[in-house]
């Protein structure tokens, strides 16, 4: 076992401002919730020494010390475990499970006694479990680490969901989560993980619900996670025919924000949700009947998704003919555009 | 009486050198009383109607209520499984509250864990034994926090049987346990029987106290229908959890005399001869014969303890028959600690469209 000490905090956290590349905003609130909180516990396989295998927890444990910022056995359902118990004991854990796809060993644990412990507890035995996982796909990695599990998480009843989309809101979410009472699902879009932006830690915004990250007054386009600065991306491609597209980032998947879906729609009156997940009764589903419900009146179209396949997330080699790309994302706004009622 | 204890192979654990007085065995045979006595009336309860189901325990008196004993419930941690009324009841827990999971008045019991240092009835095999685990390591943390030595630590008690020894998340906990010297006691139930499914056809090797040297863990087998034994064993294990050295497995041979629920019918998978074959000494009688014997104990001071819990369970019945479900609002109220616009947007619609507002 490492020395047996505690690190004493100094509950100095960053100002200022700083451009960041996400992976190192992560690291940058991660840093600043153990110091803001002294319960707060990183732990997972290889966070200490190696500082994970994104380096998302690289010099924690050098700062905080092995006691607070800890290796775990490789074995998923066991570090989501033992943090329910350390919950009980009074800690924040933030465990990271390495990749999305190896949460589904962890899924007992996280799905029966994670997401029920305050409910059947009535209140007693919270859990302010914050748990991080890299997800969604664009890295060519291997089967399983490319996940999208908000269709499994938004589901269940106790738990909040949320993913970032850009450093700022990486630091501010995670560092919001890391304070909450209850569990978080925090899906970090691993590709993503190398974009750099600039991050104003004075000035955290909103961090509930949604954000507009671009106006537009022809049509919403709604993702989250990576699939946000891809729809980005579209949009300016869009632009150049002169189409304006909004794009809305969710951010929080559980609860969903249905007013501001609501706010932007009915102003744009056409709708196409993107996400990775496969089409049926993924999210994008849910954010379609929201739209449908709250604007129906307005719409000129019906909601169209642009979705991964009702297949297994495929090998690298085929993974840009599975995601949402460019090319299918204004085939869809195209149709929306088009849409004549019959 | 004999007290017996099979080593494991390697790292056993002796028990505590310490016999235990007559009035402690007294103390002890008027809680196995009481909770026996609970225990045959909770299945009639079901059988009148009073509460939709229950998971009977009788058998397994003395390896719960002698669990129990060895701790120190002001500052140790209970993580029972569905099985453990008699652990509940020597715990210290409202029986009522206790119930109040076989009423289907609230999944887990109305019981505050925090308040009885006991967490809810968990359904899912071996779904806590994780958090005994986690629970523990937090001690360890909190000692390091405030600068205390490791020597004293608080323990967890995780319950489980032979039949959640098949689980995974046993084998995870166990690992985990050991690399990180949690103060964890593993008290196994090995009661013979996973609903239908005999001990011999669950636990390859035939002990999971066995398994514990895979874990570098100290183990114990004890005979769990000698609540002595049990007592001992236990406190061995806790003492040894308290000293900062580890975890520990104890296992409790005993057996499920009842069924495995009320909706259960053992008939269909052992016969009353294989029962009373199988299930060996009672370990009420047991217990009262030897104290007899001794001259410790009259028959008239043994009617008396049947008498008391008699009593017990009536005023265990009434509270429990009186118990009306709870408002709908908290199917709400305690989903999180802070509710979300949508959850509350599901409750006004619930307010608006149902007879509860």
């Amino acid at each position: 076992m490492p020395e047996a000490t505690m690190t004493a905090n100094t509950g100095a956290v960053r100002t200022g401002t700083q451009e960041l590349s996400l992976n190192k905003a992560i690291n940058a609130a991660l840093a600043d919730a153990l110091e803001e909180n002294p319960r707060a516990l990183v732990l997972g396989e290889d966070v200490g020494r190696l500082g994970g295998v994104f380096r998302i927890t690289d010099g924690l444990q050098e700062r905080f010390g092995a006691e607070r910022v800890f290796d775990t056995p490789l074995a998923e359902s066991g570090i989501l475990g033992m943090s329910v118990g350390l919950a009980m004991a009074g800690y924040h854990p933030i465990p990271e499970v390495q990749f999305d796809g190896f949460t589904y060993p962890a899924v007992n644990q996280i799905v029966t006694q994670i997401a029920r412990m305050n409910f059947r507890t009535r209140g007693a035995l919270p859990m302010p479990i914050t748990l991080r996982m890299p997800s969604f796909g664009g890295i060519q990695s291997p089967e399983l680490h490319s996940e999208s599990l908000e269709w499994l998480f938004a589901h269940v009843a106790g738990l909040k969901v949320v993913s970032p989309s850009n450093p700022h809101q990486a630091y501010h979410l995670l560092r919001h989560a890391a304070t909450m009472p209850d569990p978080v699902v925090f899906m970090e879009p691993k590709s993503r993980y190398w974009q750099k932006g600039s991050v104003d830690f004075d000035t955290p915004g909103d961090l509930t619900g949604s954000v507009v990250a671009r106006e537009g007054r022809h049509l919403t386009l709604v993702a989250w996670g990576a699939m946000v600065s891809r729809c980005l991306q579209v949009a300016d491609m869009a632009a150049e025919d002169g189409v304006e597209v909004e794009v809305l980032d969710l951010r929080w998947l559980k609860p969903i924000d249905a007013e501001g879906l609501a706010r932007s729609v009915a102003r744009t009156r056409r709708a196409v949700v993107v996400h990775e997940a496969p089409k049926s009764a993924g999210l994008g589903a849910e954010v379609a009947q929201l739209i449908t419900e709250h604007c129906f009146g307005t719409l000129k179209a019906p909601v169209e998704r642009v979705t991964g396949f009702d297949v297994p997330f495929p090998s690298g080699s085929l993974e840009n003919e599975y995601l949402p790309n460019a090319d299918r994302i204004l085939f869809g706004i195209q149709r929306v555009l088009e849409y004549r009622r019959g | 009486m004999s007290v017996t204890a099979t080593p494991a192979a390697t790292g056993a654990l002796e028990l505590d050198p310490q016999r235990l007085q007559a009035d402690e065995l007294k103390r002890l045979l008027a809680q196995m009383i009481t909770v026996r006595h609970l225990d045959t009336s909770a299945i009639a309860w079901q059988r009148q109607g009073i509460i939709p189901g229950y998971a009977p325990m009788q058998g397994q008196e003395a390896a719960q209520v002698g669990s129990i004993a060895a701790l120190d419930m002001t500052r140790d941690f209970v993580f029972p499984t569905y099985r453990e009324m008699g652990a509940a009841y020597a715990a210290g827990v409202d029986m009522a509250e206790y119930m109040a999971t076989h009423k289907a008045t609230w999944n887990g019991g109305l019981h505050d864990p925090v308040k009885y240092r006991f967490t809810p009835i968990q359904t899912v095999i071996a779904g806590s034994a994780l958090h005994a685990v986690g629970w523990a390591h937090g001690q360890r943390l909190d000692a390091l926090r405030e600068g205390r030595e490791q020597t004293d630590l608080p323990a967890s008690l995780i319950y489980l049987g032979d039949g959640a020894s098949s689980q995974g998340d046993i084998h995870e906990a166990m690992n985990f346990a050991g690399v990180f010297k949690t103060p964890t006691v593993f008290f196994v139930q090995n009661n013979g029987w996973a609903i239908s499914v005999p001990t011999e056809h669950q636990v390859a090797g035939g002990s999971v106290a066995a398994r514990g040297a895979g874990y570098g863990l100290p183990s114990v087998a004890v005979d769990g229908n000698d609540v002595e034994a049990v007592v001992r064993a236990a406190r061995a294990a806790v003492a040894h959890a308290r000293s900062g050295a580890g975890a520990v497995v104890v296992e409790a041979f005993t057996y499920r005399r009842g069924p495995h629920s009320t909706s259960d019918d053992p008939g269909r998978y052992r016969s009353l001869e294989d029962e009373r074959r199988d299930a060996g000494p009672d370990p009420i009688e047991r217990l009262a014969e030897r104290l007899i014997a001794a001259d410790e104990l009259t028959e008239s001071e043994v009617r008396e303890l049947w008498a008391d819990a008699a009593a017990f369970e009536e005023r265990t019945r009434e509270a429990v028959a009186a118990q009306g479900p709870r408002p709908g609002a908290e199917m709400f109220e305690y989903v999180y600690q802070e509710t979300t616009p949508v959850l509350q947007q599901q409750a006004a619609q619930w307010r608006e469209e149902s007879d509860h507002a």
